[in-house]
């Protein structure tokens, strides 16, 4: 809930926000990343269970894999199952994928401790030196469970139309802080009932500036929007630490 | 008791913790495996259990995390790293627990080199890029950090049964209270473990003892098969 009349000024340039009481809603993150040198952009992709996490994964490799050099790490709380799926779907060679095993704390692995994510990275980085991107999976978990800037230089979270129309509302660092929102499954929308304009609303609400994307993968396989959104972080990681190659 | 007339630097307590970023959480020191025999399912064979990981792979990593922090305050030359980590693979009969324990020396590795940098460090990373996780500790400790070989070995047997300690209660919902009381009642053990480590940490690597725990082996040996063909949470 933002008091729009209630504007506080700080900073040496005087710029002025409206003040928010809402403690789930915590901005962009406001530390700068560490140093990436010349290594490939890791993207996290997050999410609760069976939003779509996985499809989503899927259909950027297919889109994606053409162009660029990538990876995929998967973080499952059981088996290699979405590892499995991967490789089955002939979306990436088997080598390009590696699973971490999580300890039964699939937020622990991707937030406070990111050794095994870093180990599985780092093998993939040594098997094939000029990747452009790794995408980190983490296991479906809760609604705070966030990447460390430590693992993922940019993170996307996602959420379904299916899991209900106030999960945005509900906040939490993954809704709020995440680079990228994607509100997927919109197409079952009408299905379950759920308010496509309520959850958008709520969505920028909570996000302010940072970007939500609503999508479809039944509709659009290909999941041009995501793959446009992956384009311009590693554009931007580019021009920031120069070709990968150097 | 030794231990009882020092009070343990930070970096001891920041090694010991469970917050630690060293990748240990996704490690159960066999005690997954035992939990899918049946064989832990409750707080009493729970501490029976870390009673056995205590004196087995916990013995066998206090000598050599001692004998590490030994050799690291000492400046040692490089190669005596190269005998070290060779003596402790001669001294772990299974490649699962092997493989293990040099997972976590990495992650130890990399965790500590950002908090206690020391050209002790470095120089072990040239002899291998996976160390030993006792190794490891033994020179963070010795070379970088404040820490002596006593209780560098404190630190690894603790480790011993904190970790499957904490597997435990995420595989089996145990009483968390359970749980640590069957960690804090190995008190006494775990100081007489860390007290036979340091007497033998100026040892030469070949004269260093060996502990052997063949049940954990084979706990190891079995974690590691069923991981290619069924559900496991953790990487040991």
């Amino acid at each position: 809930m933002q008091a729009e009349h209630r504007d506080h000024v700080h900073g040496s340039d005087g710029h002025r926000h409206p003040v928010d009481f809402d403690p789930t809603a915590a901005g962009p993150d406001p530390f700068p990343p560490e140093g990436v040198g010349g290594r490939p952009l890791r993207i996290g992709i997050g999410g609760p269970v069976g939003s779509g996490k996985t499809a989503l994964t899927a259909a950027l490799c297919r889109t994606l894999g053409e162009e660029l050099e990538l990876a995929v790490v998967t973080n499952d709380i059981y088996t290699t199952e979405d590892a499995d799926f991967l490789r089955q779907a002939g979306v990436l060679e088997r080598e390009r994928i590696e699973a971490v095993q999580t300890g039964a704390c699939p937020h622990t692995a991707i937030r406070d401790d990111i050794t095994a994510n870093l180990d599985a990275v780092e093998r993939l980085c040594e098997r094939y030196s000029t990747l452009d991107l790794v995408l980190v999976e983490s296991g479906g978990d809760n609604l705070t469970a966030v990447f460390s800037r430590g693992l993922a230089d940019v993170q996307v979270f996602v959420v379904d139309v299916a899991g209900g129309d106030k999960v945005p509302r509900k906040g939490g660092p993954g809704v709020t802080t995440a680079d990228l929102l994607v509100i997927n499954k919109v197409d079952l929308a009408e299905r379950v009932g759920a308010d496509m304009e309520v959850m958008l609303a709520d969505a920028h609400r909570m996000r302010g500036e940072l970007p939500v994307l609503a999508q479809s993968l039944t509709d659009d396989p290909a999941a041009s929007a995501a793959a446009d959104w992956v384009r311009q972080q590693l554009a931007a990681h580019r021009s920031a630490v120069g070709p990968a190659a150097g | 008791m030794a231990l009882r007339t020092t009070t343990a630097s930070l970096a001891v307590l920041t090694l010991a913790d469970a917050r630690f970023p060293g990748g240990g959480h996704a490690h159960s020191g066999g005690l997954e495996e035992a939990v899918h025999r049946g064989a832990v399912s409750d707080p009493r064979q729970l501490r029976e259990f870390l009673h056995g990981r205590l004196h087995g792979a916990g013995a066998q990593a206090a000598v050599f995390a001692a004998a590490a922090a030994h050799a690291a305050a000492r400046r040692v030359h490089p190669h005596h790293w190269s005998r070290l980590d060779a003596e402790f693979d001669a001294r772990t009969p299974s490649p699962a627990q092997r493989a293990a324990s040099r997972a976590q020396g990495r992650g130890t590795f990399r965790a500590g080199r950002a908090a206690w940098p020391s050209e002790v460090l470095d120089e072990l990373l040239t002899i291998t890029g996976s160390p030993h996780h006792p190794v490891v500790v033994g020179v963070l400790l010795g070379a970088g950090a404040s820490g002596t070989p006593v209780e560098a070995a404190f630190v690894t047997a603790y480790l011993s049964v904190s970790g499957p300690a904490s597997a435990a209660v995420r595989l089996l919902g145990l009483d968390p209270f359970a749980a640590n009381a069957a960690v804090a009642a190995l008190e006494h053990e775990a100081e007489g473990v860390a007290e036979a480590a340091a007497r033998s940490a100026g040892e030469s690597p070949e004269d260093l003892p060996g502990t052997s725990a063949p049940a954990l082996d084979l706990l190891a040996q079995e974690h590691q098969r069923h991981h290619r063909e069924e559900v496991r949470l953790f990487a040991s």
